[in-house]
This record gives structure tokens, sequence and C-alpha cells, in this order.
């Protein structure tokens, strides 16, 4: 029995039911830091790298507030879940392949952190034999799996079956995104708080597809309740978590090249995808100050949506982003979608 | 056809020498400047890196110089770098110029993709394939030389007695090597010109301060993008090592080549295989560095490069343990060379002042 603490950022949004699940089906407890506050924030400004973009500043905040709280701090090195892009070498941002490093020297009194890497591509710094480098992804994440349970202290059987069954939960999730539902409701359904979060609206005024990183979108502090301002406003969000990787695979062949960060992948996909849809009345792009993929995806869906003609709004997160300024905004975008409306 | 292509260091002399001999027009890039920057900066994206804000301006003034085809290169990620020839074509149509850009994907992900550009390059100069083998040789090894005979003048300048001298010398001996069309001249050429660099006046009873430079490609490889940091230290009186080199690989005279598997050394700190660019690169090379001996290092990096800025998170570890002193430059449209000029005095006056206390503290010892 240990307390395995799992921060409230970066990957949280979309891989928090599976690990939840692996973790209590081992026996262990998962302590999830709070959501994001200022607090949270400040300490995260304190002790990172200052060049950092704010998500990583914000994960080293949460895990700060986690350290005191838990025997194991649960920081996986995310390379690449899939075999993607021009070359298939699609990895995740350079700045999650260091992370448990930079986490590591920046908190040296923190309790173990476990940092099994995803790598589909690897799971160990060199692959045993020809077999293994075909590997299916599913034997791979096992393995991955195996070798957490391993620093916890549990055998290959109990991590085993902890996979097993937190891949169902996976599966159960990923049906709830492609129903419509957003991640925060998803995870609301599968693991039911007091006052669980529902974005359902009756009769929408306007759908706007609102891409970008899971961590941007869905953390409420950082982009200071940009789904509640939405949904105060009568509008209906799609984001590119509620399509399946089939679809937003499809739309790989729009480019010239496909990008090499999965997230950004999948967040240009969804707004192609989106671009094409005629419910969809304009994108709504959200990117973190500084972010070094953004600079690219960002340029390229506004030039994107300018040829296609749809109504294209970046909002650009930082610390010192403040409501009333994105609030301001959203609402002269969507003046603009009504002048627009009226006009036709 | 008209061809151009990014400016890196002194390499345009070989790849001008390339393009002329596949059967085209060379149209030469010019130095990056301040227009340049400009340029660059007015159409990319505000947080693209400097290298992405450099080539765009790069390529805008080619354009205008009548250039009909850029080359450039491509990656395999997860550096921004291998996709900014796709935002580059996409940023060229937007503004409607009658350029064409092709990138040279990695040969060892997309080797067809290669040897049919070279092909197309080889058809449409009207060269044989003969012709085309030779021409690539020896624009390696003016590649090669370029970088033999600035290796050299990094050496020379921290002892040179007159301030310049090096300088001028390294220019006479880069412009031998430009005018060099066989194998044969181009050994000559690179034999005369570092006996011209050798043959500047120098003051050997000197002891200069060593320091590395590590970090991203772009603004270690070319001067005009890091204020010629490598001129300005070796005008200080400072030996400087460089980690990269183009024709690095080949070469076993370079601090960073004697070691082997460069990644392991990094591995204590960032276990890591690759976190794109030269972010691994440059914190096994702190350890290098210190561990030959060298007083100090200094990393260049554009700002908001990521591989970079993951490394600058590690090397404060690196430092303490080891003890080398370590300072990060992050380079923007907005650094301006007295900026960097007054950091570099005071890392070298804090780097003379810690060697001068060691060799107190080892004096009372005894």
């Amino acid at each position: 029995m240990a307390k395995v603490g799992i921060p409230h950022a970066l990957a949280y949004y979309l891989y928090y039911p599976f690990w939840k699940t692996f973790f209590e089906k081992l026996g262990h407890e998962v302590v999830v830091s709070t959501p994001t506050t200022r607090a949270i924030l400040d300490r995260g400004v304190e002790e990172t790298v200052n060049d950092a973009c704010i998500p990583i500043k914000i994960y080293h905040g949460h895990v700060a507030s986690l350290i005191d709280q838990v025997d194991y701090i649960f920081c996986p090195r995310l390379i690449s879940v899939r075999r993607h892009g021009d070359f298939g070498t699609e990895t995740f941002c350079p700045k999650f392949l260091g992370l448990p490093d930079l986490i590591r020297l920046t908190f040296t009194g923190a309790p173990p952190i476990i940092d099994t890497p995803i790598d589909i591509n690897q799971l160990e710094s060199k692959p045993k034999s020809k077999k293994d480098k075909k590997r299916k992804p599913a034997e791979i994440m096992e393995a991955a799996c195996v070798e957490t349970g391993d620093r916890l202290g549990n055998s290959i059987t109990q991590s085993r079956a902890a996979y097993q069954k937190a891949a169902q939960v996976h599966q159960r999730f990923l049906t709830l995104l492609e129903q419509g539902k957003l991640p925060p409701e998803a995870i609301d359904i599968l693991f039911p708080p007091e006052n669980p979060i529902s974005y359902e609206l009756e009769n929408p005024e306007f759908n706007l597809a609102v891409v970008g990183y899971p961590y941007a979108i869905y953390d409420h502090y950082i982009n200071v309740g940009l789904l509640n301002i939405l949904h105060k406003e009568n509008i209906k969000v799609y984001t590119q978590d509620t399509l399946s990787d089939k679809i937003l695979n499809q739309e790989a062949s729009e480019l010239p090249k496909s990008m090499f960060w999965y997230f950004s992948n999948r967040a240009v996909y969804g707004a192609l995808y989106y671009m094409k849809k005629g419910y969809i009345d304009g994108i709504v792009h959200i990117t973190a100050f500084a972010c070094g993929p953004d600079s690219m995806v960002d340029r390229l869906l506004e030039i994107e949506a300018r040829r296609r003609g749809k109504p294209y709004l970046p909002i650009s997160i930082d610390e010192h982003t403040g409501e009333s300024g994105v609030r301001t905004r959203v609402e002269a975008f969507v003046d603009m979608l009504r002048y627009r409306r009226d006009k036709k | 056809m008209k061809i151009s292509f990014p400016h890196m260091g002194y390499s345009y002399i070989a790849l001008k020498w390339l393009v002329e001999n596949l059967g085209h027009e060379c149209i030469v890039p010019p130095e990056p400047s301040k227009r340049t920057l400009d340029l660059g900066v007015r159409h990319a994206p505000e947080f693209a890196c400097i290298p992405y804000k450099i080539l765009m301006g790069t390529y805008l003034e080619v354009a205008e110089m009548g250039a009909e085809l850029i080359l450039s290169s491509g990656g395999r990620g997860p550096c921004r770098a291998g996709y900014y020839w796709v935002m580059h074509r996409y940023l060229l149509e937007e503004l409607g110029l009658d350029v064409k850009l092709i990138a040279f994907e990695p040969p060892l992900n997309d080797l067809k993709g290669f040897f049919k550009t070279i092909h197309w390059l080889r058809k449409t100069g009207g060269r044989s394939v003969k012709e085309v083998l030779n021409a690539l040789e020896v624009t390696w090894e003016k590649i090669k030389a370029l970088d033999d005979l600035e290796l050299c003048s990094h050496e020379t300048r921290p002892y040179e007695v007159n301030r310049g001298d090096t300088t001028r010398a390294l220019w006479k001996g880069l412009d031998m090597v430009d005018q060099a069309n066989t194998l044969a001249e181009l050994a000559e050429a690179r034999h005369e010109g570092l006996r011209l660099l050798e043959s500047v006046p120098r003051d050997n009873s000197r002891n200069p301060l060593k320091i590395g430079i590590i970090g991203e490609i772009y603004v270690v490889l070319e001067p005009a993008a890091n204020h010629y940091i490598q001129i300005m230290l070796g005008e200080m009186g400072v030996h400087t090592d460089r980690s990269i080199y183009l024709s690095a690989y080949t070469r076993n005279n370079t601090i960073v080549n004697l070691e082997g598997d460069i990644k392991a050394m990094a591995r204590p700190y960032l276990n890591a295989d690759t976190i794109g660019g030269h972010g691994v690169n440059s914190v096994a090379e702190t350890v290098l560095y210190a561990k030959h001996g060298f007083d100090g290092v200094v990393q260049l990096a554009p700002f908001a490069c990521i591989p970079e800025i993951v490394a600058k998170g590690i090397l404060p570890t690196i430092s303490q343990e080891y003890g080398i002193p370590v300072l990060t430059i992050f380079i923007d449209e907005q650094t301006g060379k007295a900026g960097v000029q007054t950091r570099l005095e005071a890392f070298v006056d804090l780097l003379q002042r810690r060697r001068e206390n060691k060799a107190k503290s080892e004096r009372l010892a005894i």
C-alpha cells in the first residue's frame, strides 16, 4: 500500500482514468492534486526554469503541492503513443521527454518519482530482439504497466490484471468522449464526485470548435474559465478530443507534412476537420504563451481558416491572463458571429 | 535555374560551388543583417525561434534577388526546425511570391526522396552522374576545409599580438578555398590558408581561459546570429572550443569527438535518447568540458527553443556537481551586441577570478 500522487496537469486530462484504475486495482491509494489555483501557479513559477512555458510551470506547482502528501510521484516519461507522422517518429513535445528529469533535479527532497517511459518504438533504451520491435501497442503498454507495478512492489501477475482492468476503463472513457462528452465531464461520469461538471445545453446559439492542448482547454484556472464563459453565452463546445483517432487521422493528408508532436497533430487535425463542417460557426485556438510547437500550429490554423472562410479566434494564455480580457474577446467574437449570421 | 539556400556560417562558400557545378545559377544568400531579421520578424509567428525568423528574412531577400528555387533542410522532429519548410512554404504562398521551396529530408528516413531531388537537380542542370558525384565530393572536402580553417582561427585568435590579424588571415584563407575548383587545388588552398593563420604573430606566453560553446546548431554556427561570439571571446583572449561543426562526425580533433557515446554522458542527468535538436548534446557536452578542465561553458540558444530550455533546467545541477560555471544566452530579435558583450566580459572576469583564487589556495596548501 502506497500513496501515489498524480499531478492534475498536462496528460492528466486524457490518461487519468487509466492510471487511477491501474493503481487502485493494485491496492494503492491515488492522490490527485487539486485543480490549479493561484498558489499552485505561483509555486510553479518560482521553481521552474524561467524560460519554460506556462503548462510546464503549472505542472511543477502541482508536484510541489503533492510532495508532503504522498510516497511516490507518478510522472511517466511520455515519449510516443503511436507510430504516426511522415517517418513514424511522432513524439510528445520535447519538454514532456525531459520532464521527469526536470522534476527530479528541481525537487531534490521529493519522494521517489515513477518515470516509466511510455514509448511505442522501444520500451527500454535498446530492444532486446527483433520481436520486441514489432510488439503490439497493447503489449508495450502492458510491459510499461508491469515496470510501474514493479517500482511499487507488485508482482507481474498483479500488474497484468490491473492493466486489463485499466484498459477497460480507458475504453469506456474513450467511448464517452466519442459520444461528445468533454474529458472533465467523462472523468466525472466514471468517478462521480459531489458536483459533476456538465456542459449540456438545450438550444445552443452557436457551435464552436475549441482546439488546443487538453491541458490548456480544460484547466479552468489557466484559461480563466473559458469553457464556462462559452457555456454562459449559450455556446456548445466541440474539441478535438471528442473525435476518434480514425476521424482525426484522415485529416493528415491535408498537410504537406505531419507535425512531430502528438497533441499538436490532434489539435491541427481536429481544427481541419471542424473547418469543413457546416454546423461549426467558428474555431477557437487556445495556445500557451511561449509554447514552441504552437508557434507553428497557430499560424498554420490561421492561414487554413482564412483560406476556408471560417472565423478564427486565437487566445494566448499566460500567468497574467485576466478573465475580463478573455471575456471581452469572446464576446466580441460572438458579436461578430451574430453579425455574420444576420447578414446571411 | 536560379537557386539559393539558407545562410549558415561559412558553409555558403561550399554550397555556392555545389549549385554552380550542378549546372545552375547560384543566388548567394546575403549574411543575415538587421534588415534580414526585420523582414523575418514581420512575417514570422511571434514565438517562432530566431533561426526561423532569420531564414524567413533570408528567403525574402533571395526572392528579391531573383531566386526561383530555395533548397532547405527537413527533419524528423521533435525539434521545430524540421517543420520550418512547411511553414515557410505557407508564408511564401501567402505573400504571393513566385519562388519554390524544396527541403531535403534526412536521407536515413527518406532515402528515395533524397535521391529523387538530387536526380531532378542533376537533370535540370544537364550534368552527368559522374560530374555530380565529383561535385558532391569536392563540396564535402570544401566543407571540411572551411571547418579546418575556422577551427584553426579559434585556436590562434587568443594568442594574436595585433587584434584582428587572425580574422584577416582567416578571410584570405576562406577566399582561397572559395577559388579552388579541384581536389588538388583545394588541398593547396587549405594548406596555404592554414599556413597564413599559423604565421599570425603570436604571444605564446599567454595562458588563455578555456570556454566551451554549446547549444542549438543554428545560433552556434551562424556568427551573424550569435553576434560573432567566438571572435568576440577570442579577442578578449579566451580560447573557445565549439561543440558543433558541419563536418564534425568525421573529425577526431575536437573535444566532443574524442569521447565515444555522448548520450551515455548525459544519462545520469537526462535519461532520454533524444529530446530534439541538440538538447541531450548540450547536457553531455557540459559534462565533457568540465572533465577536460575547461574554465566555463556558454550555452547559446534561440529564445523559446524547447530542447535547450530543458537542457537549461538541468545544467545548474551539472554546474554544481562539477564546479563549472555555465552562462546561458537566449538570443532573439531584441538581443543587442552590447548586451552580449557586457555579459561575456562579466563572465570572463568571473572565470579569471576563479582561476586566480584556485591558484592561490593551491599555493597556500604547499
